[in-house]
């Protein structure tokens, strides 16, 4: 061993918050990958919209009442979800399994009003490429909304088992970081599906 | 020219819909940009996406190369000893025993499936993909022998249409890809000093799922449901009308396995380059090696969503009856293309990157002096990066684009000579400046430079539209991308096999039976390939199944098939080179070649934990600069897998994480995945009673169980 | 670059043109329009900047590594400031170089590609082509009804007058390519493009398609058949009459045969009750030179052969296999070699 250089890591935290994490890397790789979809599936829409001359090909557009309520939902729930984060970061366990039962529950809410909201798009998949890529861009954030949702309600499971402490916070303020994303994510896609549509009309 | 049809519904004139989103969307575009003008203004988006996102790194890099940085900053200075690591710590043998119990291998069948050890999953991949090589040369070989003469019946239209068809799919989704990955994997946490990928279980999940859709492509070839429309899968041609057999569901299928192997392996390299160097590896000090890794995962997370979401849109017109390219609803065919290029062109790059990076690790190793223009070759990765998302039209210049987007495209396009020019003479001056020693995985590496010169030059003929009109869809785009893949990626693929091998294994590969290998796969492939590009320019266009005598064809044809049989031939000698040395080649020893990476600092074959004491890292050429002996973290907990965590730009120690164990569960995992999306192809309710099992193996997977951390 | 450098690209383009030959009806070095004739000089141009790099860079290359050097104990980290600073100058001039010639074919390549719009003129002639699964439809556009001539595989253009070809396809896409005349573009079912050809010499012209469109790809060639305007009209004239009445009474039979056993289904011969449009029209079929787009030669044996078994000369061609007695078959045969 040369002396000289070398590094003693034994007094440093074995878990931290934010990027000082892995997993939070990683989840933002997988938001990034998530978010090039949406930005992908996204083009095909405008690009589909550009080539046809009607816009809705030939059906209304979406009644808004449930988009408006799921983004009302989404958007509510940013606050729980900030003041959760910030649970975590105080290792407060008892506000933090609060905290998570309560996204839990804003998370089935924001499911149950999606199923409504494709019942609400007035025109079906299989009816023309409009159709196609709507189902396609709500199914694809509903997608979303599901595997948030399940990741939430297990880590909500395991703050109240004995694994409650520690690194699990970090993994905590992960999710509220995710949940973040996926509401972020819904704007414009509410924005394309509910209001471009309409702007002529 | 390309005008929309006059009749259902559509015409050249946007007009409603302009009008319908004149008071908003319209006005966020470019002023006066109608519908053709559409894939420009996408790629200035794209290419500002790509610059924002790369631009912040390259810089950070720049500014991080500031000489002592990273020792100066105080949190380093609390962490630095100034006495002997072992210094009341165990000894060598004691620590080696007690990290040898606790990242041991189970061993058995369960263990095999469980294991999470990269360098058994990366070496896996590895074998995977030549496996893979082997099957796809195989149906080059048949479609050589059919084309060999004009008008031969060795094998019919049909059988032809399925052996191009998975010649590509198998060469491009199951082995280069794979490949360049299966090298990440094994070897990015040797290279950057770490005890473990980040993210393991994950990568053992993504060296299943790859698995997965070769068995579903091949399988489905050996039912006589190989895929019979192009690599490339263009809608119509692969809609339910034109294609009405599950043979084009199989393809996509594969792709979506193949994508969701190669996404999960990138998130993992990406997160292992930036959060597990060695402490000291500061983003100046990054081998370019992992660089080009880095790069080519980011380019991998931008693009294969591309392609994922165009074989969904497929498969779901083909099962559910969606009309995404059924233009007599509203779709549009090109809209396959747009998505598939968008992925397909980044594609060339994510295999061609990865095996630059093989060959800036050799050449200094090899020229027997630092990179010269390390920093330059980094800026020309990352720029490389950036404009390969900028040309996916120049597949496209034949669909009858307008004018205006094609020269952009035509411009960006050959603006990537420019960065691969400067790896190029960077190359050749640190050879030119050094003392160079002539072994075998350098004379791969020469040969790579001279064949990929060539692709290049003839990539630059592509790349401009009016030659690009004449030659596109030719043999002369045949021969251009053979020399771009195989002279460009093969050969320093082939160099690296070479050059690691002894890591790998422990022993040296023959050098005498290299050579001979290098020589007949350099003429071999020439004379293979070469020939196609004057095949090309007579008129001789891809994907047939015979051609008749009058043409002429005859003789280039017979010699190229000649010369794929020679091809094919060295690459019968490196197997019989790998098979006599691990029985009795030469014995390695850590560090065969003097090289300067950290993956010559540990035993060869490394430990299950790689290093025994971790590295930190001084300077760019770490084992040069310290003579073999680089300074040592210690303070790592040894009855528990840990990581350690340092900074993303000064590689300064920030936790110990602990690293997930063995698991059985992403194998479960990717079974029960498997079963829902190969149900999928032909019935949508597969997705739903697919879903509970994936989502229990999932939760088993994350589930903590007992862990040591558990206990405190 | 050195005088070596040159001389090998001057070797190089002889060998490789040598190679090419200037012979074949389907090669691109063999231009016979204005607009495949600039291509074919802005590929001279690229072959010649190609092979200056190609043979500077493997001399460098192989003079670098292969170059005597004197043996010191220099460690691997010490570099000597001098030829580094050199190294560097080099380089990033041969990068400045790189990227100049960039630009200058960048520029080239966009001049080159406005040739066609140069020709577009009034004396158009406008031809509609749609793409089969696997073979060509020509259609003559004329304001009168009675002179939208539709032919198949085989398409005669004046000399020195530029035809517009709409480019139209019902199934999948296919890419029209002539490449004597210009470069290729792809018939896209719900879009139409255009392309415009011209032929400043007389001859025939091979093409075929260049898009892959399933099964038969290999077996979808055309024919363009340049001739001076005199010819052109006379041969436009010949193949707007109807069919020819058969001579003698195997033609005869033979015709009864074509009405009777299915043919007519798909097929058309004006001048005769067959009016069908599935198939290529056989008006004329006997004026053309090859059949079933190229998977055989119009011949009497090419022709018996094709009817007597379509599908073992052109495998999932869409043109079944119609039985019929031997008798039956030369009939068939006899009549169909009239239609000339």
């Amino acid at each position: 061993m040369t002396p000289a250089g070398n590094v003693d890591v034994s007094k440093l935290p074995d878990w931290a918050h934010g990027p000082k994490s892995v997993t939070w890397w990683g989840t933002l790789a997988f938001c990034a990958i998530e978010g090039t979809g949406f930005a992908l599936a996204a083009g095909g829409y405008l690009f589909l919209g550009f080539l046809n001359q009607s816009w809705p090909i030939s059906s209304p557009p979406p009644d808004l009442i449930w988009g408006a309520l799921t983004t009302v939902t989404l958007l509510a729930s940013l606050i729980p979800n900030a003041w959760l984060n910030r649970a975590a970061h105080a290792e407060d366990l008892r506000r933090v399994r609060l905290g998570m039962v309560i996204m839990s529950l804003a998370g089935v809410i924001a499911l149950v009003l999606r199923v409504f909201e494709f019942g609400a798009l007035n025109v079906k998949w299989n009816q023309d490429a409009y159709g196609s890529t709507v189902w396609v861009l709500l199914g694809l954030h509903a997608t979303h909304l599901v595997t948030d949702l399940g990741d939430t309600l297990v880590l909500a499971a395991l703050m109240f088992t004995r694994h409650g402490h520690g690194r699990r916070f970090s993994d905590v303020t992960d999710n509220c970081f995710y949940w973040n994303f996926v509401v972020a994510a819904w704007l414009p896609l509410y924005a394309l599906i509910y209001w471009a549509p309409r702007l002529g009309a | 020219m390309t005008r929309r049809l006059q009749p259902d519904r559509r015409t050249l004139d946007p007009a409603a819909f302009s009008r319908a989103l004149a008071s908003g969307l319209a006005r966020l575009r470019v002023k006066a940009a109608g519908p053709t003008t559409g894939p420009g203004f996408w790629a200035l988006l794209a290419a500002a996406l790509g610059l924002a996102a790369f631009g912040g790194l390259a810089a950070r890099a720049l500014w991080a190369a500031r000489a002592g940085r990273v020792e100066r900053r105080e949190e380093w200075r609390r962490l630095s000893l100034s006495k002997e690591p072992d210094d009341g710590g165990p000894g060598d043998a004691a620590l080696a025993l007690a990290l040898g119990r606790t990242w041991a291998r189970r061993p058995g069948l369960i263990g095999a499936l469980s294991t999470v050890d990269h360098k058994v999953i990366g070496l896996r991949l590895v074998l995977i993909a030549f496996s893979f090589l082997l099957l796809g040369g195989c149906a080059a070989l048949v479609m050589r022998l059919q084309l060999a003469g004009p008008s031969q019946n060795i094998v019919g239209a049909d059988f032809y249409n399925q052996l191009f068809t998975m010649h590509g799919t198998t060469m491009m989704f199951l082995f280069a890809v794979p490949v360049m990955e299966a090298a990440a994997v094994l070897l990015v946490p040797l290279v950057v000093g770490a005890r473990a990928i980040a993210f393991p279980r994950l990568v053992a999940f993504a060296q299943w799922m790859l698995v997965a859709g070769g068995v579903l492509l091949w399988g489905g070839f050996a039912l006589n449901l190989g895929a019979d429309v192009g690599w490339f899968s263009y809608v119509p041609l692969a809609s339910l009308n034109y294609s009405p057999t599950k043979r084009a569901d199989l393809w996509a299928q594969t792709v979506t396995f193949t994508e969701l192997s190669a996404l999960a392996i990138s998130v993992s390299t990406i997160v292992t380059i930036f959060k597990q160097r060695a402490p000291g590896m500061s983003l100046d000090r990054v081998p370019l090696f992992a660089w080009a890794q880095l790069v080519t995962s980011f380019m991998t997370v931008f693009a294969m969503p591309g392609v994922m979401l165009a074989s969904t849109y497929l498969i779901l017109d083909r099962l559910v009856g969606t009309q995404f390219f059924n233009p007599a609803a509203g779709g549009d065919a090109l809209l396959w293309q747009h998505l598939f290029w968008w992925f397909g062109h980044p594609e060339v790059y994510i295999i061609f990157v990865p095996a630059t990076g093989f060959v800036s690790a050799i050449v200094p190793v090899f020229a027997r002096r630092p990179m010269f223009g390390h920093t330059a070759i980094v800026l020309s990765l990352v720029s490389i990066a950036i404009l390969a998302f900028g040309l996916w039209v120049h597949h496209m210049f034949a669909t009858g684009l307008p004018r205006l987007g094609e020269s952009f495209f035509t411009a960006s396009s050959m603006a990537i000579a420019i960065p691969s020019g400067i790896q190029i003479f960077c190359w050749i001056a640190t050879i030119w400046l050094g003392r160079p020693v002539f072994r075998t995985p350098f004379l791969f590496v020469l040969g790579f430079i001279i064949l990929f010169v060539m692709g290049g030059l003839t990539g630059v003929m592509v790349a401009s539209v009016p030659l690009d009109l004449q030659v596109h869809d030719t043999y002369f785009v045949v021969a251009h991308f053979h020399y771009v893949l195989i002279g460009g990626a093969v050969f320093p693929l082939l160099a690296a096999v070479y050059y690691w091998f002894p890591k790998v294994t422990g022993r040296m590969l023959s050098e005498r039976i290299g050579r001979w290998h290098f020589w007949t796969a350099f003429i071999g492939f020439n004379v293979a390939f070469f020939p196609m590009h004057l095949l090309g320019l007579q008129g001789m266009t891809r994907r047939i199944y015979t051609y008749p005598a009058e043409l002429g064809w005859g003789p280039l044809n017979l010699l190229s098939s000649c010369g794929a049989f020679l091809f094919a031939g060295s690459f019968a000698l490196m197997a019989w080179n790998v098979v006599v040395s691990l029985r009795s080649g030469e014995q390695a020893g850590p560090n065969p070649w003097d090289a300067d990476g950290l993956e010559w600092a540990t035993s060869s074959p490394p430990p299950p934990y790689n290093f025994l004491w971790p590295p930190v890292v001084q300077g760019r050429e770490p084992l040069w600069a310290s003579a073999g002996r680089p300074p040592a973290v210690t303070g790592h907990r040894t009855d528990m897998r840990e990581v350690l965590i340092t900074s993303i730009a000064d590689a300064v120690p920030e936790t110990r994480e602990p690293s997930p164990d063995e698991s059985i569960w992403p194998f479960v995992a990717a079974v029960v995945t498997t079963i829902l999306l190969t149900g999928s192809i032909f019935t949508p309710w597969a997705v739903v009673w697919g879903a509970p099992p994936v989502a229990v193996a999932l939760i088993a997977w994350f589930w903590p169980k007992g862990d040591k951390e558990d206990e405190q | 670059m050195s005088p070596r450098g040159g001389a090998t690209a001057t070797a190089v383009c002889a060998v490789a043109l040598a190679l090419t030959g200037c012979s074949g009806i389907q090669s691109s070095t063999d231009p016979h329009g204005p607009v495949a004739g600039a291509i074919y000089g802005l590929f001279i141009v690229f072959m010649i900047v190609a092979a200056i790099v190609q043979g500077g860079v493997t001399i460098a290359l192989l003079l670098g590594a292969l170059r005597r050097r004197r043996l010191d104990a220099r460690s691997v980290l010490e570099l000597d400031p001098a030829s580094e600073r050199r190294a560097t100058l080099v380089v990033s001039a041969l990068v400045g170089l790189t990227a100049a010639t960039i630009a200058g074919l960048t520029l080239l390549s966009f001049f080159v590609g406005r040739t066609d719009a140069r020709l577009a003129g009034s004396q158009e002639l406008v031809v509609r082509v749609t793409a089969h699964q696997w073979w060509w439809e020509f259609t003559f556009e004329d304001p009168a009804p009675d002179r939208q001539l539709t032919t198949a595989n085989e398409l005669h253009i004046p000399v020195g007058r530029p035809v517009r070809l709409k480019l139209l396809s019902p199934d999948v896409i296919h890419s029209f390519w002539v490449p004597a005349l210009s470069g290729k573009k792809d018939l896209i079912p719900g879009r139409l493009n255009e392309i415009l050809v011209q032929a400043d010499k007389a001859g025939v012209f091979r093409g075929q398609c260049a898009e892959y469109c399933g099964l038969q790809h290999a077996n979808m060639a055309l024919k363009i058949v340049a001739e001076p305007p005199a010819q052109f009209d006379r041969w436009f004239a010949a193949q707007l009459t109807p069919a020819a009445e058969p001579r003698g009474a195997q033609a005869t039979r033979g015709r009864e045969v074509f009405l009777s056993s299915g043919c007519a289904l798909c097929h058309r011969i004006r001048g005769t009750s067959a009016a069908a449009v599935f198939g290529p029209d056989l008006t004329h079929l006997a004026s053309r030179s090859m059949l079933a787009a190229g998977a055989a030669p119009m011949t009497p044996g090419g022709l018996g052969g094709w009817i007597a078994d379509p599908q073992t000369v052109k495998p999932g061609s869409k043109m079944p296999r119609v039985p019929l007695s031997g008798p039956e078959l030369v009939a068939l045969v006899a009549y169909l070699e009239e239609l000339k």
